[in-house]
């Protein structure tokens, strides 16, 4: 049975999917977080730190979603800060000074909206990222496990390789947000998931992802071993190939990726 | 009785005072009233007022959007807004000099789906960056925009990234790169191109940020405090580097221009030419 857009959608955001931390814990040995971005605070909607992936050290870097509402307050629902981006873009360079691979996880509704948020330059921060991933002298991969929301995703997501999971979501904005702005009417978000485009299958026909993850049927929340089996599988691959790179010819590659879309 | 009929077009009315003002005379005073309001302005207005002589070599005046989702509708409304605006879409990119000195110049133009960024423009403005890093040369962007445009789903979400990339490799190369946002400058524009510049400028009272005012007011559930997201406020909070008047943009673009002239080389040419080493 075919999965709708829409049926995506809701399954993306299911709380009992793997989150961010879940694949840290599962798939690397030793995370040792790192906290702050050195300027104003610590983001708790993104975690970031330093692991061992079969036992290369990488910089590891996550969108985080809370699985209950406690835990959603203490992590912003996975809507980062100004702040969580900067934090992330610092530890992306500490990875570039001690030519560490860059593994980030993608999980957000967008980027988050608010007073504080533009008060500290939520574009500034966002469009820094863009152009310092772009620039980084080290290998990065971003997965989006769930939900990659915007600007506020792609702010992760500017990386040599990407991949989705098999019922994650990509888009410009939440089909509900894009149904206000388009339909005016924020209860046509069946039809905006549709008319977006925004499943990793499509994402993968345009060229805008590398590949895509499988999940077991049902979705990734029914068998954490199968997808983390899967995802280890897919690092693992892309990593060797990364790290025997030139830089000169990583960042021209990566470059080009973008360039052609 | 007939009121007396004005003809459309001889007289624009200020929104914000409500004077009444000769078209032409709003013109030469570069769209802006005497209270202070500023109208908007289209991307060949602007070139006219800032670049020499309006002298303005224009680079792909014709490219146009390939609607990569075949979104429903957008086709049609694409030609609608073509014929009602003469544009191709919402950005104009060039060459010209700005008092006398040669710079690459792109300007968003929000009468155009709000001036909202998909390929098109993304395709323009890395055209324009590219070309400026094989000429050598500065790039000044005008940014006026609603954010991304939605009907292009993630092709322009990818543009930020596209644009933003060129962007890294015209500044890696040691070029300058000014932006100067006009009202409003929203959504993926601010999170990419605009807040990259060297030397970032605005226009007084432009909006500028990255969730519009009512998805922030929607989100937290309250008023948003008077000038809030204007200029002023981004200036204030460092994000700015200087807000300049509509009548001081040119002279100011032009001495940003002078400033980072290549000084050394020049002088060592002119050294040698004059048969010293330079020292």
């Amino acid at each position: 049975m075919d999965i709708t857009p829409w049926q995506k959608v809701k399954l993306a955001r299911m709380p009992v999917r793997p989150t961010g931390l879940d694949y840290i814990t599962k798939l690397f040995d030793g995370f040792l977080e790192l906290h702050g971005d050195r300027f104003f605070g610590e983001d708790r909607a993104i975690v970031g730190g330093l692991a061992f992936f079969e036992e290369i050290p990488v910089t590891v870097i996550a969108q985080q979603k809370g699985r209950n509402t406690k835990e959603n307050i203490a992590r912003n629902f996975s809507m980062p800060h100004p702040e969580g981006y900067r934090k992330a873009l610092r530890l992306m360079k500490q990875a570039e000074k001690f030519k560490r691979p860059v593994i980030c996880f993608i999980d957000t509704p967008g980027a988050y909206c608010g007073i504080g948020a533009e008060e500290r330059g939520q574009g500034e921060a966002i469009a820094s990222n863009l152009a310092g991933m772009m620039m980084l002298k080290t290998p990065v991969i971003s997965i989006v496990i769930s939900e990659g929301g915007s600007g506020g995703a792609l702010a992760l997501g500017v990386s040599d390789r990407v991949y989705m999971l098999e019922h994650a979501i990509y888009s410009i904005l939440s089909p509900e947000g894009f149904a206000s702005i388009l339909y005016k009417d924020a209860a046509k978000a069946e039809q905006a998931a549709k008319d977006m485009k925004l499943t990793a299958q499509d994402l993968y026909k345009f060229g805008i992802i590398d590949g895509i993850i499988p999940e077991p049927p049902g979705g990734a929340h029914n068998d954490y071993e199968f997808v983390m089996d899967r995802v280890r599988k897919v690092l693992k691959e892309n990593l060797e190939e990364l790290i025997r790179k030139p830089v000169d010819r990583l960042l021209e590659e990566r470059y080009e990726k973008f360039r052609r879309l | 009785m007939e009121k007396p009929v004005v003809p459309q077009g001889i007289m624009t009315k200020c929104p914000r005072c409500g004077k009444p003002i000769y078209t032409k005379l709003l013109l030469k005073n570069l769209k802006t009233c005497e209270c202070g309001y500023y109208f908007k302005v289209s991307a060949y207005e602007r070139l006219a007022m800032i670049i020499d002589n309006n002298d303005f070599k224009e680079f792909d005046p014709q490219l146009f959007t390939r609607d990569p989702l075949d979104f429903p509708g957008y086709g049609d409304k694409l030609v609608k807004t073509q014929l009602q605006t003469g544009l191709v879409d919402g950005l104009v990119t060039g060459l010209g000099r700005i008092e006398g000195e040669p710079v690459m110049v792109g300007i968003m133009d929000s009468s155009f789906f709000m001036g909202s960024m998909g390929t098109a423009i993304g395709e323009k403005l890395t055209r324009m960056f590219e070309r400026a890093i094989k000429e050598h040369l500065p790039v000044i962007i005008f940014t006026a925009s609603g954010g991304a445009r939605m009907q292009e789903g993630i092709f322009s979400l990818m543009q930020m990234a596209k644009v933003s990339a060129a962007a890294a490799r015209h500044s890696e190369e040691g070029l300058l790169y000014i932006t100067v946002l006009t009202d409003p400058t929203t959504g993926g524009v601010t999170a990419s191109f605009a807040m990259l510049g060297d030397v970032i400028l605005a226009e007084p009272g432009a909006l500028i940020g990255f969730a519009g005012p009512r998805v922030i007011e929607q989100t937290i559930g309250q008023k948003l405090p008077e000038g809030f997201q204007r200029a002023e406020f981004l200036l204030e909070h460092g994000f700015v580097d200087r807000i300049v008047e509509r009548h001081e943009l040119k002279s100011t673009l032009g001495a940003l221009l002078k400033l980072h002239r290549q000084h050394d080389l020049h002088k060592a040419e002119a050294m040698e030419l004059a048969g010293n080493e330079p020292g």
